[in-house]
């Protein structure tokens, strides 16, 4: 049947079982906006590009299925590369599809011209520019199979405008062939049994589990292997959610704000199990200290992550889920084992009690920040859809609240984009309306997407922000404070806007707290309201710094504490 | 830190627009140096053939080909170091000559089968392949008469390994 490049657009996404679109129209991409007018198809209409691509992100972060962004040439397309880079920093599956200038055009600096795909080729996984109509269909599905195969990653298409009105045959192939692409998913069986092997034989065993166990959707599969044995789990920022956060053998988060009890086993470990993880400079603390005493086995679905910083002496590369099956079929004598690494799990909660993270509230005081995502994760019973934005906010949301299921806790780990979390809820709300979405934000970041509040009041979306109000772009101040003599260089922002009025005049629910005692009655309001974004405004103290805190280029034990 | 050991790899990608970009820009991005690198079109017009050389120790060389390798492209890393391979450049130089050094500049062609591709009233314009070596001898040689102009390919390699193809 014979179709123009928007309805092959169109009839693309459907057949990906794509449900949801968000995007922003402009002139490069009007003849798909004119298909999607009368299509049936969700399109959520953002009010910055950067938004539509941090929503389609949280949207796959919180359902597993990839995000799909619609954009224009020139400025559009520029607009997405915050969103691409902090993307592809954590492995999120998405689309993007940028309008571009006619073919014939390109090239000429033609009004609204970008070399989107040259801009883009260190932030995309993989990124295309669609040049004869024939060939859009089989990019399409390349596009939705590397997204969603091997590491997860962005993939942009350049779409110029010539190209959608083009007309030709529509068939959507059945399948991909990529000879130069092939995922390595099967783990290799021998390295599989070296590493039982090394494991069974380990007397401090600690498994320090990352983002990749989410995004193979491994976490019931590790969930079983670490019940089986015993072995105490630690989580990246990223891997929160992957194993249950109220578990006994769970830590908490190690590295620059991780827990004492965790940075304390890695210190001590003598076989450290990697998943899916890929020891970040903030999880490692000084290379040359991290894990000292052990011998390393690392599964992980990229090869490049593999002794790229630290060397390993079991790798297996392979998609976490399966690679945790066979380990699971394989692995014989646990319980002997579990008994016998006792005194370790003993020691470890000796550690796990001189220092504790406390989120106590001194009723007479200011409110404390800790104290809120404590009340938090208290009345939503640790059921909600946590997103977070940049800075002390997001540290707290990650020791404060326990994420007990996989794809709960959505946050910008990589790159550490300000400005993620709103539209990410918002995301994340769409692919599941009916559970309760927070954002715990300062009051720097959440001024970086502010605008999607009118998306989310268009689309009567419930979303819930949590501003920890410290007037201060706190993170940066706390680094100054430490480091820096206290000279506070550019970083009071002062009490401005006033945030309850903001979002009353965007249309939606503005909540105050100022005291200890406001705060759980502002979070039952807020938690209460189902059909328009509220925002909590905590009104927090100031002076409250992120602890324990391992200053960079130090070795994990070396933390500094309250 | 130590640079480590010159590593040449051969490396075959798709035969598409902007793959070049794609693997010059990782190794700029990742800080590799690329000390040269040549491509052409294989017997398949799909696809190509880079044979680049650089330099890292075994820790940047695992990086490098497991980098290459996950490109989306890239259909082949090899690594030829290690093992038998040839490796051949190819140099055009322009080289002053006189009344009185034309009969040495011209023992010099000879010796390195090199060929005289232009002649001008002042100049040889010569062509020689060889590998580093080699290239470097000649230059060094001809130097003292006065080099105007060289311009050289980069290398080539192929392995003699039936896996290296
Ligand atoms: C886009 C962007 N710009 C700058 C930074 C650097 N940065 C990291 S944390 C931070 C402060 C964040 O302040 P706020 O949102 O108020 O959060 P708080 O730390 O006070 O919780 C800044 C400026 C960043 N991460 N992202």
């Amino acid at each position: 049947m014979k179709k123009s490049g928007a309805e092959i657009f169109l009839e693309c996404l459907k057949k990906e079982k794509v449900d949801t679109i968000f995007g922003y129209p402009g002139g490069a991409v009007l003849p798909i906006y004119d298909v999607l007018y009368k299509a049936d198809m969700r399109h959520i209409l953002v009010r910055h590009e950067q938004g539509a691509v941090h929503m389609a992100d949280g949207y796959a972060r919180a359902s597993g299925r990839p995000g799909v962004v619609l954009v224009t040439s020139g400025p559009g397309a520029t607009n997405t590369v915050t969103g691409l880079a902090t993307a592809y920093s954590d492995s999120i599956p998405m689309v993007v599809f940028t309008g571009q200038v006619p073919t014939a055009l390109i090239g000429n600096d033609a009004f609204q011209e970008a070399d989107i795909v040259g801009i883009t080729r260190p932030c995309t996984k993989h990124n295309y520019l669609v040049k004869d109509v024939k060939d859009l269909a089989r990019i399409v599905k390349e596009a939705f199979y590397i997204a969603t195969t091997g590491r997860p990653g962005p993939v942009l298409i350049d779409l110029p405008k010539d190209v959608q009105t083009a007309v030709t045959d529509f068939s959507y192939p059945d399948n991909v062939d990529i000879p130069s692409y092939q995922p390595n998913l099967k783990g290799h069986s021998g390295q599989i049994k070296k590493a039982l092997k090394l494991i069974l034989a380990s007397e401090r065993p600690v498994i320090y589990a990352g983002g990749g166990v989410i995004s193979s959707n491994a976490a019931a599969e590790l969930t079983s292997f670490v019940r089986k044995l015993g072995i105490p789990v630690t989580n990246t920022l990223m891997g929160l959610g992957g194993f249950p956060g109220d578990d006994p053998l769970f830590m908490g988060m190690l590295g620059m704000h991780g827990t004492y009890a965790a940075n304390m086993a890695m210190t001590n470990t003598d076989c450290l199990i990697a998943i899916g993880s890929r020891f970040d400079d903030r999880v490692t603390g000084k290379i040359d200290e991290f894990v000292p005493y052990a011998k390393i086995i690392h599964l992980d679905v990229d090869p490049t992550s593999i002794s790229k910083n630290v060397a390993v002496d079991i790798p297996i590369v392979g998609d976490i889920k399966n690679v945790l099956k066979v380990m699971l079929k394989e692995l014989t004598g646990a319980a002997k084992f579990k008994r016998s690494i006792k005194a370790w799990r003993t020691e470890i909660d000796g550690w796990a009690a001189t220092h504790t993270l406390s989120a106590k509230q001194d009723k007479k005081k200011k409110i404390r920040p800790q104290y809120v995502v404590d009340r938090l994760y208290a009345l939503t019973k640790g059921d909600a859809i946590i997103t977070t934005e940049v800075g002390q906010n997001q540290m707290w949301s990650a020791q404060f609240y326990k994420y007990k299921n996989p794809r709960t806790f959505l946050t910008s780990g990589g790159l550490g984009t300000m400005g993620y979390g709103l539209p990410a809820a918002i995301g994340a709300q769409v692919a599941f309306p009916e559970k309760t979405v927070i954002d715990i934000a300062g009051d720097g970041s959440i001024q970086m997407n502010i605008q999607e509040l009118a998306t989310a009041v268009d689309q009567k979306l419930p979303v819930k922000i949590a501003i920890l109000n410290n007037r201060f772009l706190g993170m940066v101040r706390q680094w100054q404070e430490l480091f820096f003599d206290k000279r506070y260089s550019s970083t009071c922002i002062g009490n401005k806007p006033d945030f309850v009025k903001l979002i009353e005049a965007y249309g939606g629910v503005g909540l105050r707290a100022k005291t200890p005692d406001e705060v759980d009655n502002v979070i039952k309001q807020a938690l209460k309201i189902t059909d328009r974004p509220v925002l909590m405004d905590f009104v927090v103290d100031a002076t409250e710094d992120v602890y324990p805190m391992v200053p960079a280029g130090q070795p994990l034990n070396k933390m500094l504490l309250v | 830190m130590d640079k480590g050991v010159r590593h040449t790899i051969s490396v075959s990608v798709v035969n598409e627009f902007g793959v070049l970009s794609r693997i010059a820009g990782l190794f700029s991005g990742r800080g590799f140096n690329i000390e040269s690198l040549c491509v052409a079109e294989t017997l398949d017009p799909k696809v190509s053939r880079m044979t680049i050389v650089t330099t890292g120790d075994d820790r940047i060389l695992e990086q490098i080909t497991k980098q290459l390798n996950k490109l989306v492209n890239v259909i082949k890393v090899y690594d030829l170091t290690g093992e038998e391979y040839f490796e051949r450049e190819l140099a055009l130089i322009k080289v002053n000559i006189k009344q009185d050094t034309r009969t040495e500049i011209l023992s010099i062609v000879d010796i390195f089968r090199a060929k005289i591709v232009d002649v001008s009233p002042r100049s040889y314009t010569l062509e020689v392949t060889g590998d580093e070596n080699k290239i470097r001898a000649i230059t060094e040689l001809l130097r003292p008469f006065g080099i105007k102009e060289i311009v050289r390919t980069g290398r080539i390699a192929l392995g003699r390994s039936p896996k290296a193809k």
